[in-house]
């Protein structure tokens, strides 16, 4: 019988294969990579309707984070300031800036300025302001240093992985309660932040959920 | 009796050779390769087209159902609290359920050398792949986001930060189907290279090289012969255990809940028996169709299908033997939820559900005691269209009544279908038709080769003494078969 194919299908086929499974593998690992929340989410920085700068506010007026978030510790939302918190000041400082003529069209019309959401959890998961803050875990564990940030810059993955870390082991970020938006806080001579959150885990019997309800209602 | 009037045809009346002749022409190996053969041979059928164009239609507008749900949500489906599990697991457990017979007749018969398997298992093993097709859509689309999907299985990763829960028997579904449908396409396609190789040696052209690339080098030698024996024997060994496994698993999911109505320790044989059942069904409502479609009725017999109404007979007395268990139970254990959960099934909203379920299944398969019955060919065609339906109903029946009533009357509730779980499921038939159809197009669907092997055996069947006797002298003459 006259054969269909030559032999060099034989070699044809190992290669085919070869590649094949080299490409699958490759696919697999560059999705895994690309999509790996660090890579995808973290460092993510949308350009703001107002340039307003943190560094300069909270940095270097060195005002309170609650000044202008006034509901992190009582709700679970964190509250954008509203136009009137920033005409406060403005209606005297800066007043006639070009940088500042939206919040102005803002405050004359009623219209709020559109902010760009950075730090934007899934739907399903119910994060609240209030209970982390309470607890004593501090801006700076999921937000970074603010008050360095001329732009705000998402710092971290936000990731469930990286959520359960802390709620299996919340000790290294906790501390008193009233120090949580002092960025630059550092624990005093001779105790570690570990020690002094243990303290905290067990004074204010902290036990953070890790089922699934815990976050997914 | 010196006079010598028996014809093969008056020797089948008493034992049924499994290869007939076709009209008065006897049926050898040739025979059978051409009939067989040609089907996909032969120039595409306006039928088929018809069919084909029809299935596919249904298909597409299951890409587009599923496409609606993955963008909208999986809201678009009915289930809410409290039924949380409603249509989307009624039709995963039904189509797994139909997948049963394929493995049954390819590997159990098989070890049991049943030889009435040979001219049924090819399709039987088809229709386990598509339904297992049909079947692994529903749980990949109601975690709702099916590009994590495979979060199912245990592989690691940094997105979650853990594992699947291990003493779910949820995961170990997962297992069980993945497991279960990777054997069975080994399997069948094990057993198709023979036949592959059949095709590939009366082709020419383009589709000798596709079939010959399909038969892997097939050349028929006794070494190739020896080693797909093996192969075959040692597949069938492995499916054997998924028979049982695979549905025992999949009644798991319910019987290790807490719920009334789920936990139950007779699950798994009962969930077994009627995945068998509903398996059969289906195969015999496409062997009637197919056969006669195809001009196979004297390879698929009056005699197949008299077993597999046998065993439906068999398999559907079990399932109703286990509803009155159940029922029995519920009343014995003494404990009021359970007698509550099973009187509101019978006599609660749901009621038709089960009455269709009974009558259906526990009523018609009885009617195959009856031999007139069971060869009458348009009353086993309707009787398998009523068990398929009877054994959704059942799926139906454990799922949605157990769930609707909660412990608290507060949160009771009454399930309804939305139009997408509707059409979603009518699209999952337009699947299997689809790729059963191409499969009938493209594929021998019956396992030539191993008709061919139970052909001799036709010659040697038992016969009553009295008939043998008789036949003393002339036995190769009456009984000769064309090889």
């Amino acid at each position: 019988m006259k054969p269909i194919f030559p032999k060099s299908l034989d070699f044809l086929i190992r290669a085919a294969g070869a590649f094949l499974g080299f490409s699958i593998l490759t696919g697999v690992a560059a999705y895994t990579y690309f999509t790996l929340p660090v890579v995808q989410d973290t460092g993510y920085r949308p350009e703001q309707p107002v340039p307003y700068s943190h560094k300069l506010h909270a940095g270097n007026l060195n005002m309170d984070c609650y000044y202008c978030h006034n509901t992190v510790a009582k709700a679970a939302h964190a509250a954008i300031p509203s136009t009137e918190t920033c005409m406060n000041c403005h209606t005297r400082v800066k007043s006639d800036s070009a940088l500042l003529a939206p919040v102005r069209k803002s405050y004359a019309t009623g219209e709020p300025v559109k902010w760009v959401k950075v730090h934007n959890l899934p739907d399903y998961a119910y994060f609240n302001h209030s209970a982390h803050v309470t607890a004593g875990v501090s801006c700076v564990s999921c937000h970074g240093r603010v008050d360095q940030m001329v732009e705000i810059t998402q710092v971290q993955p936000l990731n469930m992985g990286w959520c359960l870390e802390c709620h299996r082991n919340p000790a290294p970020n906790l501390r008193p309660a009233e120090l949580v938006t002092k960025l630059d806080w550092e624990p005093p001579a001779g105790k570690t932040r570990a020690e002094i959150g243990m303290e905290i885990v067990k004074a204010k019997n902290i036990n953070p959920p890790v089922h699934c309800g815990g976050c997914h209602r | 009796m010196a006079n010598l009037t028996l014809t093969n045809s008056d020797l089948d009346a008493i034992s049924p050779r499994l290869v007939l002749d076709k009209g008065t022409r006897p049926t050898g190996y040739k025979e059978v390769t051409e009939d067989v053969v040609s089907i996909i041979e032969a120039k595409t059928s306006r039928a088929w087209w018809i069919a084909f164009i029809v299935s596919f239609l249904t298909l597409i507008m299951l890409f587009g159902m599923l496409s609606y749900q993955v963008a909208t949500g999986v809201g678009v489906w009915g289930n809410n609290s409290p039924v949380g599990w409603a249509w989307d697991i009624t039709n995963f457990v039904f189509w797994i359920g139909i997948g049963h017979a394929g493995t049954l007749i390819s590997a159990i018969l098989f070890l049991f050398r049943q030889k009435w398997r040979t001219s049924i298992n090819r399709a039987a093993e088809a229709m386990t792949l598509f339904a297992v097709a049909c079947a692994g859509l529903y749980p990949v689309f109601h975690v709702g986001r099916v590009w994590r999907a495979y979060w199912l299985f245990p592989v690691p990763n940094t997105d979650l930060a853990m594992w699947q829960n291990f003493r779910s028997p949820l995961l170990w579904d997962v297992f069980a189907i993945s497991t279960y449908g990777t054997v069975s396409a080994l399997f069948w396609y094990v057993g198709l290279i023979p036949d592959l190789a059949t095709v590939r040696d009366r082709a020419t052209g383009i589709r000798a090289k596709i079939y010959g690339f399909l038969s892997l080098g097939w050349r028929g030698s006794a070494q190739h012969w020896t080693n797909y024996e093996m192969a075959y024997m040692l597949l069938a060994g492995l499916s054997t255990p998924l028979v049982l496994s695979v549905h025992t698993i999949v009644s798991f999911d319910f019987a290790t809940s807490v719920l009334p109505g789920w936990h139950t320790t007779i699950f798994p044989p009962y969930f077994v028996a009627g995945a068998v059942f509903s398996g059969f069904a289906m195969v015999m409502t496409l062997m009637v169709i197919f056969r006669k479609w195809f001009h196979l009725e004297h390879l698929v017999t009056i005699k197949h299908l008299e077993n597999m109404n046998k065993i439906m007979l068999v398999t559907g007395t079990v399932v109703g033997y286990a509803y009155g268990t159940e029922f029995f139970i519920a009343w014995y254990s003494g404990n009021p939820y359970e007698l509550f959960t099973f009187i509101n099934r019978a006599f609660g909203p749901y009621w038709w559900a089960y009455w269709s379920m009974i009558s259906c299944n526990v009523i018609s398969p009885q009617f195959f005691w009856s031999k007139k019955l069971r060869t009458n060919i348009p009353f086993m065609f309707v009787i398998s269209i009523f068990i398929n339906i009877g054994m959704w109903f059942e799926r139906f029946v454990i799922i949605v009544t157990s769930l609707h009533r909660d412990f608290l009357p507060s949160s009771w509730g009454y399930f309804r279908p939305t139009y997408v779980d509707i059409l979603t499921f009518v699209g999952t038939f337009g699947l299997f038709m689809t790729l059963f159809l191409l499969f009938a197009r493209f594929v021998p669907i019956i396992a030539i080769s191993e008709v061919k092997g139970v052909i001799a055996g036709d010659k040697h069947r038992h016969l009553p003494e009295h008939v043998e006797a008789q036949m003393a002298v002339k036995r190769d003459e009456i009984m000769k078969v064309v090889a």
